[in-house]
């Protein structure tokens, strides 16, 4: 089964830890050139996957083939072309800025002496040409996932994994980190991300594979699932109202999800939430199109995960 | 039927990476070279003058040798223990765990084996750079003999790199910090005091003589002792065997028990 347009192949995955099924017949394609979101809640499966993908445990039953290598057997030689921005900040801290790529080249088998000119060029593309010499610990949360995707394409790889590349940071900095992310993809590099962010997802994929219990359970373009998952219009309601307004059950083409103390209402015509706020004009609430965020509770409903 | 066995040759990538780990830490030693040669050079030449000028006057002579000299190179087989000890159980479970650095590695072609080995080469060679601080002050103080110097340092990489072995049997179960306290009080001090560091074997009662036999550190002292004074060690092969039989076992069971660790 050749695929010579696709960066990553799985088929048929399955990874069980002591008797909890945590990857559950998962199939995936990312063909290259794109980039491709994995979501899905805590304790989906997402951490599990990339850990596959990345040779680092052996499936129980499946196929997996990065660019085509198969895993875990070629994993070393897929490696060699993957770069990987990790969930945790694993920069090494016993170097400063510069020293962190240099070493990190000699793990890839490349020679640090002959890269000088391609170390400069990466700092600058993270923006931190001028800390070259700074010890880790003066760098801010921004400057440090910076380093860590910059020393992730020391080898020039054609294929990137990020792993929540940008949990934990400020808009600027998360903006920052984007726009690298789309210039990376426009270089034709195939990208692999995890996130939380619904936003993030939106504006950084080109597709979206939703992951709940070990299996998919949508994927498309960000637009496409929210057409095919949610209606298009919702009104947010404190839960107070909503009971006033006896919402709760279905009725009439619109749909209730309560989650905490807010209701939201899903319509498919603007209006039936308009005639339904006019009810109760008191009321703080807010009409808006629905996002990629009511597709992740539509998909994987609202209880808490952790 | 068996599979075939892969040449040799096809080890040789695993070597290669392992380097990179070994270079790695290299590298930041010697970022902090000189408080980490003071402690090599000063503390074994504090003990030596203390215990051999001080202990020395009330004791003369041990084993045929003045007490300085046999001091000396006894603490010389015991400080790359101690050293290779200390770097594959503290400094390793620091790279692998709350570092995080092995996890840094490990998106890279290096295999968990791979880092393993640098991480044993590594500890290995600390061994050796601390037996060497002791035979350079000894040297200084005209105790050993310069040939016999050069002789025992291969044997004293060897057990550097036997006791890091066995020190990252240790470190591939560790979930922290406290569980080598354990192992230099239950492991290693013992082993210090049973090898003919401090004082002859043969001042031991006899089971223990027999015991002390089957440790490490007794076949190092064995073989680096008389070396270090000019002389043939008394049953080389037996002691080399013995070395190198501890450093595959704990080597190879080192790597198995890291691989189930990272790849589960």
């Amino acid at each position: 089964m050749d695929d010579n347009a696709a960066a990553l192949l799985v088929t048929d995955l399955h990874k069980t830890y002591g008797g909890r099924t945590v990857v559950d017949g998962l199939s995936l394609r990312v063909a290259r050139g794109t980039c491709v979101g994995l979501l899905g809640p805590n304790g989906a499966g997402k951490t599990t996957t990339l850990r596959l993908l990345l040779g680092h445990t052996r499936p129980d039953a499946g196929r997996i083939e990065v660019l085509g290598f198969s895993i875990p057997d070629a994993a070393s030689q897929a490696r060699a072309r993957l770069g990987v921005v990790g969930q945790s900040d694993n920069l090494d801290p016993d170097f400063n800025v510069e020293e962190n790529l240099y070493h990190y080249a000699r793990y890839y088998g490349l020679d640090p002496r002959a890269l000088r000119e391609r170390f400069t060029d990466l700092l600058t593309f993270a923006g931190l040409e001028d800390r070259r010499g700074a010890p880790l610990r003066e760098l801010s949360g921004g400057m440090r996932r910076r380093l860590a995707l910059v020393r992730a394409l020391v080898h020039d790889p054609v294929m990137l994994f990020l792993d929540e590349p940008t949990t934990g940071l400020d808009p600027q900095a998360r903006f920052h980190l984007w726009q690298r992310f789309r210039q990376l993809r426009r270089e034709g590099r195939t990208l692999l991300l995890t996130t939380h962010y619904m936003e993030e997802a939106e504006r950084l994929c080109d597709r979206l594979v939703v992951l709940d219990h070990g299996r998919v359970v949508a994927e498309g373009a960000p637009q496409e699932l929210v057409r095919r998952h949610v209606e298009p219009f919702v009104l947010e309601l404190p839960a107070e109202a909503g009971r006033g307004l006896g919402l709760r059950e279905e009725r009439h083409g619109l749909r209730t999800l309560h989650l905490e103390e807010t209701v939201f209402v899903y319509a498919r015509a603007r209006e039936d939430l308009e005639a339904l706020l006019s009810r109760c004009p008191e009321t703080p609430a807010r009409l808006r199109p629905s996002n990629l965020e009511d597709v992740f509770f539509a998909l994987t409903g609202h209880a808490l995960r952790d | 039927m068996t599979e075939p066995r892969p040449p040799l040759r096809a080890y040789l990538p695993h070597l290669r990476r392992a380097l990179a780990v070994w270079r790695r830490n290299t590298a930041v030693w010697h970022k902090l070279l000189i408080p980490s040669l003071l402690a090599n050079f000063g503390e074994p030449l504090l003990y030596l003058l203390a215990f051999g000028y001080g202990f020395g006057t009330l004791v003369h002579r041990v084993g045929g040798l003045p007490y300085i000299t046999f001091l000396a190179t006894g603490i010389a087989c015991s400080s790359a223990m101690n050293a290779a000890s200390f770097e594959a159980l503290y400094s390793t479970y620091t790279r692998m765990d709350p570092q995080k650095t092995w996890e840094g590695i490990h998106a890279t072609p290096l295999g968990i084996p791979d880092i393993v080995l640098g991480e044993l080469l590594w500890a290995g060679t600390k061994g050796l750079i601390n037996a060497l601080a002791i035979l350079i002050v000894a040297l200084a103080l005209g105790l050993v003999a310069p040939a016999g110097a050069l002789w025992a340092l291969p044997v004293l990489f060897l057990s550097g790199l036997c006791f890091a072995a066995l020190a990252l049997v240790a470190t591939a179960f560790a979930r922290g910090y406290d569980f080598f306290t354990y192992y230099f009080t239950l492991v290693l001090t013992p082993l210090l005091l049973v090898s003919g560091v401090f004082f002859p074997l043969a001042s031991l009662p006899r089971p223990v003589r027999l015991g002390a036999r089957l440790l490490p550190l007794t076949h190092v002292v064995s073989l680096v002792r008389p070396l270090l004074i000019g002389q043939s060690p008394p049953h080389p092969l037996t002691d080399l065997a013995v070395l190198t039989a501890y450093t595959l076992f704990a080597g190879a069971g080192a790597l198995v028990l890291f691989v189930r660790r990272f790849e589960r």
